[in-house]
C-alpha cells in the first residue's frame, strides 16, 4: 500500500499518537512502581481488570469508554484490595497472594466473555490481550490543510482522546504531589514519620495504575502494558540515580519505543518481506525491551558489563595487594 | 470453546453423572483424565515453587513460553513439515520458557534493578515478540494458523487422545520426580543455608524445580493456556497451606485440590456450551482457595480468629479470678461489685470470661456483686501464685521496679506451661524470695483496693 499524506493522517497518526500516549503514561507511573519493587503490580492490575471490563459491556451493551474504564478501574482497585486482604489474611507471600488473585480475576474474565460473545457482541479475547492499535482510525482529515478546521480535530478518535485526558490527569498528579511520592517510595517509613499517609499515597498510586492500564488497554492489550510501565523506568534507572533525570530518560525511551516500534511494525513490508504490516503493539514492546536491554548490558555505571569489569579490577587490585607484602618479606629475608 | 453439544443450557442429571463417571464418550473421558493428572502434578510441583516463593517466576516462565512456540511454528512450516506438532511446539515453548527465567536471573544478579521488575519486563517483553511472530505467521500461506490461539487461551474441546496422552505422560513423570526429589525440595524451600552447609548444590536444586514447573507448564498450554497455566501451579498449592504445617500433607492436599480443579472444570466445560475450561478450572481452584481460606483448621482466617478470641477469654477469665483474689486479699469482703472489677476487666471477652466462670461453678453471682466459689477460689490461688513467681522473678533477674513489674508479668504469665512454673518456684526458692508457706507470695506492689 502506497503511503500519502492522507492515508498516513487517517491510519497513522492516530496510532502513533495513542501509542505515544500509552506508553508515556505509562512510563510515567512505571518510575514510581520500580522504585517501590511494586512492578508487578502493575501486572496483576492489567490482568484483573478484564471482568470489570466484559461485566460493563455486558452492563451497557456498548463498548462506550466511561461504563467501561469505570468497570475496569472498579476491577483494578477491587484486585489490589483484594490481593492485601489475601496476603494479611493468608499470611501468604505477596507473589502468591497476587499469582492467585490475578489468575482467578483473569479467569472470571475470559468466562464472562464467553458469555457476552454468547450475545453475539464484537468483545473478543483478542483485542484485550493485544489491545488493537491498527483499527484506530481517525477518517477526517484529508490533507494538510484540513488539519486547520475544529470540526476535523473533534472527529479525533475516542482512543486518543481517552488517553491524551489520562495523561494529563496522571501527569498533573505526579507534578502536584511530586515530593510525597518520591517520599513514600524511597523511604516509606520516614515518610510516616513525618505524617506523610504513605498507605494513602500507596492507593493513589494503584488507582492511577488501574486508570492507566484500563486507557492503554485498548490500545496496546492488557499484557503489552505492562512493558510500557516496567522497560522505559527500568532501563532508566540503570543510567542515573536521579530521581528527576530518570523520569526524563525513562520518558524519552518511552517516546522512542512507541515510535520506532510503531514504525518497525508498519514499515515490515519493507524489510522483512512479509505481505502487510506486523503487530504495532508487540513490536514497541519490543523495542522497549530492546532499550532495557541495552542498558542491562551496556549502562555505564550499573550494566553488566562495567560491573564485571569493575569486579575485574577489584579482583586484579587485591591479588597485587596480596602479593606485595609476601614481596617485600621475601626481599628482607 | 466446549466439548460438549450447543443445544440445551443446563445439563440433566442423568448427563453430568454420564461425564463425571468417564461414560461422556471415549474424547470426553480421556480429556478428563489428562486434566486430572495436570492438576494433580501441577499442585505438587507447585507446593514446592510456592514455598520458595517461585509464584510469579512461574507466571514470567508462561508468558515467555509464546515466542518459542510461534518460532517454533514458523521454522517447522519453513521446513516444509506440519505446524501442528505438539511435540515440535512444546519443545519450542519449553525452550524459550527456560531462557525466560535465565534472563531474570541475568538481570537481578548483574544489575541494581528488583527481581520483580526483571521477571516483568521478560513476561512482557517476551510476550510481545511473540505477538508479533503471531502476527507473521497470520500472514504465511499456511491454513494451519488457527491452531496457535489454543496455546494462548487453552482449549480441550480439540484435545485428542494424543494430546491428552502427551500430558498424562508429562503429569505422572513430573509427580515421580517430585516425589524422588522430596527430600532435596523440603530442604531448599525450609532452610537453604542449612543445604548449603551439608554441600547441596542451591542452584542445582533450584534448577530441577524450575525445570519441572517448566514441564507442567508446557504441557499446560495445551488444556489452560499459557496466562491461566500459572494459576494451576499457584493456587492448589496455596489453598494447600492453609490445612497443615507439614509439608508432605501440603503436597497431598494440593495435588488433591489441583487433580479436584482439572477434573471438574473439565467436565463442566464439557456439559455446558460456551463454558471454556481453562477459565473454569481456575475459577473452581479459586472457589476451593476461598473455602480454605475461611474455614481450614489449622491457618484459616475463621480458625485463627477464633482461637484468639479464646486465648482474649482465657487471659480474661485468669484477670478476674485474681482480681477477685485480691479484692479478698486487700481486706475487701467475700462478696465484690462488678463495678470495682471493671478496670481491670471490661470488653466482650471478659463478657464471655464471666459467664464462662460462671457455668463452670467458679463465680457465683450475688445480687451485689461476684463471689469466689472453694472451688474459685482454689484456681484464683493457683493463678495469682504463678503471676506472683512471675514478678518475683522478673525483679530478682530482670531488675524490673516493683511498680512496673505488675504489667509485665501480665504479659507472659498466661502462656507460662506448668513446667516454666515449677522452674521458676525452685529458682526463686534457691534465692530465698518464696515464703515458706504453700500461698502466693505477698504482692511486691500495692494492690488496687478492689472493694
Amino acid at each position: 500500500m502506497p503511503i500519502t499524506l492522507a492515508s498516513f493522517l487517517q491510519i497513522d497518526l492516530p496510532a502513533m499518537l495513542a501509542a505515544l500516549l500509552a506508553t508515556v503514561s505509562c512510563g510515567l507511573l512505571g518510575n514510581f512502581l520500580v522504585l517501590r519493587r511494586q512492578s508487578l503490580m502493575g501486572d496483576a492490575i492489567s490482568h484483573a481488570v478484564l471482568p470489570g471490563i466484559v461485566l460493563a459491556f455486558l452492563f451497557w451493551g456498548s463498548r462506550a469508554t466511561w461504563p467501561m474504564f469505570f468497570g475496569a478501574a472498579c476491577a483494578g482497585v477491587l484486585a489490589a484490595v483484594i490481593i492485601e486482604l489475601v496476603r494479611r489474611l493468608g499470611r501468604l507471600d505477596s507473589g502468591t497472594a497476587m499469582g492467585v488473585v490475578f489468575s482467578v480475576f483473569f479467569a472470571g474474565g475470559v468466562v464472562l466473555m464467553e458469555q457476552a460473545a454468547a450475545h453475539a457482541v464484537d468483545l473478543d479475547a483478542d483485542c484485550v490481550l493485544y489491545g488493537q492499535l491498527e483499527d484506530i482510525l481517525w477518517l477526517a482529515p484529508t490533507g494538510l490543510a484540513s488539519l486547520l478546521e475544529p470540526a476535523v480535530w473533534a472527529d479525533m478518535p475516542r482512543e486518543v482522546t481517552t488517553l491524551a485526558l489520562t495523561l494529563a490527569v496522571v501527569s498533573a498528579v505526579v507534578l502536584l504531589f511530586y515530593k510525597e511520592l518520591k517520599l513514600t517510595s524511597f523511604d516509606p517509613e520516614l515518610a510516616t514519620t513525618l505524617g506523610f499517609p504513605a498507605g494513602l499515597f500507596n492507593v493513589l498510586l494503584m488507582v492511577l495504575v488501574a486508570a492507566v492500564a484500563v486507557a492503554a488497554f485498548e490500545a496496546v492489550g492488557s499484557i503489552l502494558v505492562i512493558a510500557m510501565f516496567i522497560c522505559p523506568a527500568a532501563a532508566a534507572r540503570l543510567f542515573t540515580d536521579r530521581l528527576g533525570r530518570q523520569i526524563w530518560l525513562s520518558l524519552g525511551f518511552a517516546v522512542v519505543a512507541a515510535l520506532g516500534g510503531y514504525l518497525l511494525a508498519a514499515s515490515a513490508p519493507l524489510w522483512a518481506g512479509v505481505p502487510s504490516a506486523l503487530a504495532a503493539s508487540g513490536m514497541i514492546a519490543v523495542v522497549a525491551g530492546a532499550l532495557l536491554g541495552v542498558a542491562v548490558l551496556f549502562a555505564p555505571r550499573y550494566g553488566a558489563l562495567a560491573r564485571a569489569m569493575r569486579l575485574g579490577e577489584l579482583a586484579e587490585a587485591r591479588e597485587r595487594a596480596a602479593a606485595e607484602p609476601l614481596a617485600t618479606n621475601l626481599s628482607n629475608r | 470453546m466446549s466439548i460438549g453439544h450447543e443445544s440445551g443450557v443446563w445439563p440433566s442429571l442423568g448427563e453430568t453423572l454420564h461425564v463425571l463417571t468417564f461414560q461422556g464418550g471415549f474424547n470426553t473421558s480421556v480429556v478428563l483424565v489428562g486434566v486430572t493428572l495436570l492438576g494433580v502434578a501441577a499442585g505438587l510441583v507447585g507446593t514446592f515453587a510456592v514455598l520458595r516463593r517461585r509464584a510469579l517466576m512461574s507466571d514470567t516462565l508462561s508468558h515467555a513460553t509464546l515466542p518459542g512456540i510461534t518460532l517454533a511454528f514458523i521454522v517447522a512450516v519453513m521446513l516444509g513439515a506440519s505446524g501442528r506438532s505438539l511435540p515440535v511446539l512444546l519443545a519450542g515453548a519449553a525452550l524459550s520458557g527456560i531462557l525466560g527465567v535465565l534472563t531474570v536471573q541475568f538481570i537481578s544478579r548483574h544489575t541494581r534493578l528488583p527481581e520483580d521488575a526483571a521477571m516483568g519486563a521478560v513476561l512482557s517483553v517476551f510476550f510481545g515478540l511473540g505477538f508479533v511472530m503471531l502476527s507473521y505467521i497470520q500472514t504465511m500461506a499456511t491454513g494451519e494458523q488457527g491452531g496457535i490461539g489454543k496455546f494462548i487461551y487453552g482449549q480441550t474441546a480439540t484435545m485428542g487422545v494424543t494430546d491428552a496422552t502427551v500430558i498424562g505422560i508429562v503429569a505422572l513423570g513430573t509427580t515421580l520426580a517430585s516425589l524422588l526429589l522430596f527430600k532435596e525440595f523440603r530442604l531448599v524451600c525450609f532452610d537453604p543455608d542449612y543445604a548449603t552447609v551439608l554441600g547441596w548444590r542451591i542452584s542445582l536444586i533450584d534448577l530441577a524445580m524450575m525445570a519441572l514447573v517448566v514441564a507442567v507448564t508446557v504441557v499446560g498450554l495445551r488444556a489452560v493456556g499459557l496466562i491461566l497455566v500459572i494459576a494451576l501451579v499457584v493456587i492448589p498449592p496455596a489453598a494447600a497451606r492453609f490445612w497443615t504445617e507439614r509439608l508432605w500433607v501440603m503436597a497431598v492436599v494440593a495435588a488433591l485440590l489441583g487433580g479436584l480443579s482439572g477434573y471438574l472444570g473439565a467436565a463442566a466445560s464439557a456439559l455446558f456450551p460456551r463454558f471454556p475450561a481453562g477459565g473454569i478450572i481456575v475459577l473452581v481452584a479459586g472457589f476451593f482457595f476461598l473455602l480454605s481460606l475461611l474455614f481450614a483448621p489449622a491457618r484459616g482466617v475463621l480458625a485463627a480468629g477464633f482461637r484468639q478470641l479464646r486465648l482474649r477469654r482465657d487471659i480474661a477469665s485468669q484477670h478476674l479470678l485474681r482480681g477477685l483474689f485480691e479484692a479478698g486479699e486487700a481486706g475487701g469482703g467475700e462478696v465484690v461489685p462488678a463495678a470495682a472489677l471493671r478496670s481491670r476487666v471490661h470488653g466482650p471477652a471478659a463478657r464471655l470470661a464471666l459467664a464462662r466462670l460462671t457455668w463452670q461453678g467458679l463465680i457465683a453471682r450475688r445480687p451485689d456483686g461476684l463471689r469466689l466459689t472453694p472451688k474459685g477460689r482454689e484456681e484464683a490461688l493457683r493463678i495469682t501464685r504463678n503471676h506472683r513467681l512471675w514478678e518475683q522473678f522478673l525483679m530478682a533477674y530482670a531488675d524490673l521496679a516493683p511498680s512496673h513489674v505488675d504489667h509485665s508479668a501480665d504479659l507472659v504469665e498466661h502462656v507460662l506451661s506448668s513446667d516454666m512454673v515449677e522452674e521458676l518456684e525452685r529458682q526463686l526458692k534457691a534465692r530465698g524470695r518464696l515464703p515458706r508457706h504453700a500461698g502466693p507470695p505477698p504482692s511486691p506492689h500495692p494492690l488496687a483496693s478492689g472493694a
